[in-house]
C-alpha cells in the first residue's frame, strides 16, 4: 500500500530525511525506532504533507497513487491519517464539530451524501467507547484544556472515526501513564485488521509490548539502518542504540 | 504555506451584489435647505419635523467631518450625493398585491419573503430600500398587542406625539457630524414602540438595502420599550456591487423605561469594495441607547462584515439605577476594508453594570480597530465593567489595534479590560488538514469558533446566517 523510495526532505535548507526506503502492506505493524533527533517525527510529517518540510528527492507511492503530489487534506481523505505527537489545541470549535466537518469531508471524497446527525452522533457514541473517553467530550473545544492522556485518547478516537487504511502514530506512548497506555493500545489494535496497516513511532519498547509489531527499523541520521522482527525491539531496550553506532563504525 | 495561506482569503464573491431594474424617482443631487425643504415635503412631513431638519442643517455646515478614527477616509463631496431616492411605486400599499413584483423579487433573492406566511415564524420585516419602507409585515397582528412597528414615516404621521417626544432624545442632532447629516435628510427607517408590560412575541427585523446610484442612505431607526416590556429587533443590510462607494450615515436611537428590555442585533453586510479596495459602501452610524429607567437592559449585538469604511460605536448610556448595557460584537474586515468600532458606556445611575465582548478579526490588508469607552460618573457608586477585546489576525499585512479610553470618578467602581491578540496559527490549519478538512473550512471553523461567544447572542435564524457570512466573507484569505 505505501512504498517509500530514497526519500530525501529537508527544514529551512537542513536536510533531514537523507535517503528513506520503505515498504508497508495490508496488515502489517511497522515500528520506526531510534534516538532522539534521528527524523522520526519528520518522516510521519512529510507522510502526512506537513508543509514545513521540503522533499528535495525520492518517490512515495500510497495505493497507486503519488503521495507527494497530494494536498494534506487529500492525503487524509486517502486514508492515512496521523495521531500526532503533540495534538493541536482548537479554541472554540467543539470536538462534535470537528469531526463532523472531518467526516463528511472524507465523505464527499468518496461520493457520499453527509452523514444525518443522529447517525453521526450513534457513530461518535460507539467509537468513544473504544477508547473510553468520556461523554463531556463532544462539547469540549478540540483538545483545548485536554490532559496529556486524553489528547492522545483523543487522536485514536479520531483515528477510529477515520477509518484510515495506513495510521501513523507518532511518539503515541509518550507522556502516557501505564493505564492510558493500555487504553490507547487497546483502541488501535481493536481498530487493526488485514486491509490497514500501522507505522508506530518509538522511543521505548514499552508501547510494543501491547502494539505487537511485524517489522521494527531503526532510524538514524536520517536513514532506516537497521531492520529485523519484533525482537529487534527487544535488543534495543536492552542495549540501547550504541552498539547499532558501533556496528556502523561510528 | 504560511505566506499563501494566509493571503488567499478574500475573493469570495459578495451574492448580493445584484442591481434591481426598477424605476427610482430621484431629487437633484447636493445638499442645501432647498433640498431639505423638497425631503420633506415629499414624505408630507409636519412643520416641526422641517424645523427640526433645517437646525440639524444649520448645525451640520458648521462642523467638519472627525478625523480621530484609525481610518483613512478618502474626501467626500457632499454635494455629489442624491440624498434621496425612491422606487417609484404606489406610496405605503395597504397589501402585498399592490407592491412592485420586481421590489418583492428584489427582497425574495435577499432571503427576505415578504409574504408573511412565507416568512419564518415569528418574526416580522420592515423592508427599506433606498429611501423608503416598501412594506411592513405582521402590523395587524403586532397591533393587537399594542405594538407599534411601522415605517419612520408612517409614524410621523399616525404617532406624531411619540416621535416627536423621542426623537433626538438619545442622538442629539448636534451630537455629531454625520448625526447633524442624517438628522437633516433622514429618509425612513423603523419606528417600534412596545407598551408598558408587553412582551413582543415575535422578532422584528427591518432590511436595509440600498439600490440606487450615487444615492446615499440614511435611515432612522427609534425604538422605545416602555415599563416592563420586552423587544428583541433585528437589523441586516447589503447593496449592491458599484465601482463608486455610496455613503450610508443612520441614526439608531433606542429607550428603555423601567425593568425594559431592548435587544438589538445587526448583521451588517454592505458592499465592501472588491478585492483591490475598488468601491464599497461608508458606512457611518450613530446608534445609542437610553437605559433610562431603573434596572432597564440593552443589549447591542452586532456581525460587521461588510463596507469598506465602518465607523459605529452602538453605546448605552446607563442613567437609572440597576440598570445593564451589553454590547457584542463580530467584526471582520479583508482586503482593503477598514473598520474603527466599538461602544460607549456611560455609568450614571447607581449599581450600573456593562459588559462589552468585542472580537476582531482581520485579513488582507484591511485595518480594524476597537475603541471603546468606559466613563462612570461621580455619582454612579458601584458600577461594574467588564471589557474584552479580542483580535485575530490572518496574514501579515493587516492591522488590529484597540483603543480603550476609561474615565472613572466614583471610587466604587469596579472595571476591567482585557485583550488578547492572536493568529490563526499554522499547526491548527495543518491539523485540520491531517483531518482532511481544507484551508478554508479550517479557517471557517476557527473563525466561528473565536466568534461563538458572540454569534451566540444573535437570535436562531440570524446566527446560522451570520456563520455562513464569516466563512464567506474570509474565503480566500487562506491558500
Amino acid at each position: 500500500m505505501l512504498e517509500i523510495k530514497n526519500l530525501h526532505a529537508n527544514i529551512n535548507g537542513k536536510e533531514i530525511l537523507k535517503g528513506i526506503n520503505l515498504t508497508v502492506r495490508p496488515g502489517e505493524v511497522h515500528a520506526i525506532m531510534g534516538p532522539n533527533g534521528s527524523g522520526k517525527s519528520t518522516l510521519s510529517s512529510v507522510l502526512a504533507g506537513n508543509p514545513t518540510f521540503t522533499v528535495t528527492e525520492g518517490e512515495v507511492n500510497f495505493y497507486g497513487k503519488n503521495l507527494l503530489e497530494l494536498s494534506p487534506e487529500d492525503r487524509s481523505r486517502e486514508g492515512l491519517f496521523l495521531s500526532f505527537q503533540y495534538p493541536v489545541e482548537i479554541p472554540g470549535v467543539s470536538m462534535v464539530n470537528f469531526m463532523r466537518t472531518a467526516v463528511n469531508e472524507h465523505r464527499k471524497y468518496k461520493g457520499l451524501d453527509p452523514m444525518s446527525a443522529s447517525d453521526f452522533l450513534k457513530l461518535m457514541r460507539e467509537k468513544k467507547e473504544l477508547v473510553e473517553l468520556d461523554n463531556k467530550l463532544a462539547n469540549r473545544s478540540v483538545n483545548e484544556g485536554f490532559s496529556g492522556g486524553e489528547k492522545k485518547r483523543n487522536e485514536i478516537f479520531q483515528m477510529a472515526m477515520l477509518e484510515p487504511r495506513l495510521s501513523i502514530l507518532d511518539e503515541t506512548d509518550s507522556g502516557l501513564d501505564i493505564d492510558a497506555l493500555r487504553i490507547v493500545a487497546s483502541g488501535v489494535n481493536k481498530l487493526k485488521s488485514k486491509d490497514n496497516a500501522s507505522i508506530v513511532i518509538t522511543h521505548y519498547q514499552r508501547l510494543l509490548d501491547y502494539i505487537v509489531p511485524d517489522f521494527v527499523h531503526v532510524l538514524y541520521k536520517g536513514k532506516i539502518v537497521k531492520s529485523a522482527g519484533r525482537e529487534l525491539a527487544l535488543e534495543l531496550e536492552e542495549k540501547g542504540y550504541d552498539w547499532i553506532k558501533k556496528e556502523l563504525g561510528e | 504555506m504560511s505566506e499563501n495561506i494566509v493571503d488567499k482569503v478574500t475573493q469570495g464573491d459578495y451574492k448580493y451584489g445584484f442591481v434591481t431594474d426598477i424605476e427610482t424617482e430621484i431629487i437633484p443631487k447636493g445638499l442645501n435647505e432647498d433640498i431639505v425643504r423638497l425631503i420633506s415635503q415629499k414624505k408630507g412631513e409636519p412643520e416641526w419635523l422641517l424645523e427640526y431638519r433645517l437646525k440639524a442643517y444649520r448645525h451640520w455646515c458648521t462642523l467638519e467631518m472627525p478625523k480621530w478614527a484609525h481610518l483613512d477616509i478618502p474626501e467626500i463631496d457632499y454635494q455629489d450625493i442624491y440624498y434621496f431616492a425612491a422606487p417609484k411605486s404606489k406610496p405605503s400599499p395597504k397589501s402585498l398585491d399592490e407592491v412592485d413584483p420586481e421590489l418583492l423579487k428584489t427582497f425574495d433573492k435577499l432571503g427576505i419573503p415578504l409574504e408573511e406566511q412565507k416568512q419564518l415564524s415569528g418574526m416580522a420585516v420592515d423592508a427599506v430600500m433606498d429611501s423608503v419602507s416598501v412594506k411592513t409585515t405582521y402590523k395587524e397582528n403586532l397591533a393587537e398587542l399594542g405594538i407599534i412597528f411601522c415605517s419612520f414615516s408612517e409614524a410621523v404621521k399616525d404617532y406624531p406625539d411619540l416621535v416627536k417626544k423621542y426623537l433626538g432624545s438619545a442622538v442629539s442632532y448636534a451630537d455629531n457630524f454625520f448625526a447633524a447629516l442624517n438628522s437633516a435628510v433622514f429618509s425612513d427607517g423603523s419606528f417600534v414602540y412596545i407598551p408598558k408590560g408587553v412582551r413582543c412575541p415575535m422578532e422584528l427585523s427591518t432590511y436595509f438595502r440600498i439600490n440606487a446610484k450615487n444615492t446615499g442612505q440614511f435611515e432612522r431607526t427609534l425604538i422605545v420599550a416602555d415599563d416592563d416590556s420586552y423587544v428583541s429587533y433585528l437589523e441586516g443590510c447589503t447593496a449592491p456591487v458599484r465601482d463608486e462607494s455610496q455613503l450610508h450615515a443612520a441614526i439608531v436611537e433606542l429607550i428603555a423605561h423601567d425593568r425594559a428590555e431592548i435587544k438589538y442585533s445587526t448583521v451588517q453586510n454592505w458592499y465592501p469594495g472588491d478585492k483591490d479596495g475598488k468601491g464599497g459602501i461608508y458606512n457611518f452610524v450613530t446608534k445609542r441607547a437610553i437605559c433610562k429607567g431603573d434596572s432597564s437592559k440593552v443589549s447591542w449585538t452586532q456581525v460587521e462584515t461588510g463596507s469598506a469604511i465602518t465607523w459605529k460605536y452602538p453605546s448605552c448610556v446607563l442613567q437609572g439605577d440597576n440598570s445593564v448595557g451589553e454590547f457584542y460584537s463580530v467584526a471582520v474586515t479583508n482586503n482593503y476594508q477598514q473598520a474603527d468600532t466599538g461602544t460607549k458606556m456611560i455609568h450614571l445611575g447607581k449599581n450600573t453594570r456593562s459588559h462589552i465582548v468585542s472580537k476582531g478579526i482581520s485579513a488582507g490588508h484591511s485595518q480594524n480597530s476597537y475603541r471603546g469607552l468606559v466613563k462612570v460618573s461621580k455619582n454612579a457608586d458601584g458600577a461594574r465593567n467588564f471589557s474584552q477585546c479580542d483580535s485575530l489576525l490572518l496574514g501579515d499585512k493587516c492591522g488590529a489595534h484597540t483603543f480603550p479610553y476609561m474615565d472613572i470618578k466614583n471610587d466604587t467602581a469596579v472595571v476591567e479590560h482585557e485583550a488578547t491578540t492572536s493568529k490563526i496559527n499554522e499547526d491548527q490549519i495543518f491539523y485540520c488538514n491531517q483531518r482532511g478538512i481544507s484551508n478554508e473550512d479550517a479557517v471557517g471553523l476557527i473563525v466561528n469558533g473565536y466568534a461563538k461567544e458572540v454569534l451566540n447572542k444573535l437570535p436562531m435564524e440570524f446566527a446560522v446566517e451570520a456563520q455562513k457570512l464569516l466563512s464567506v466573507s474570509l474565503e480566500g484569505s487562506v491558500g
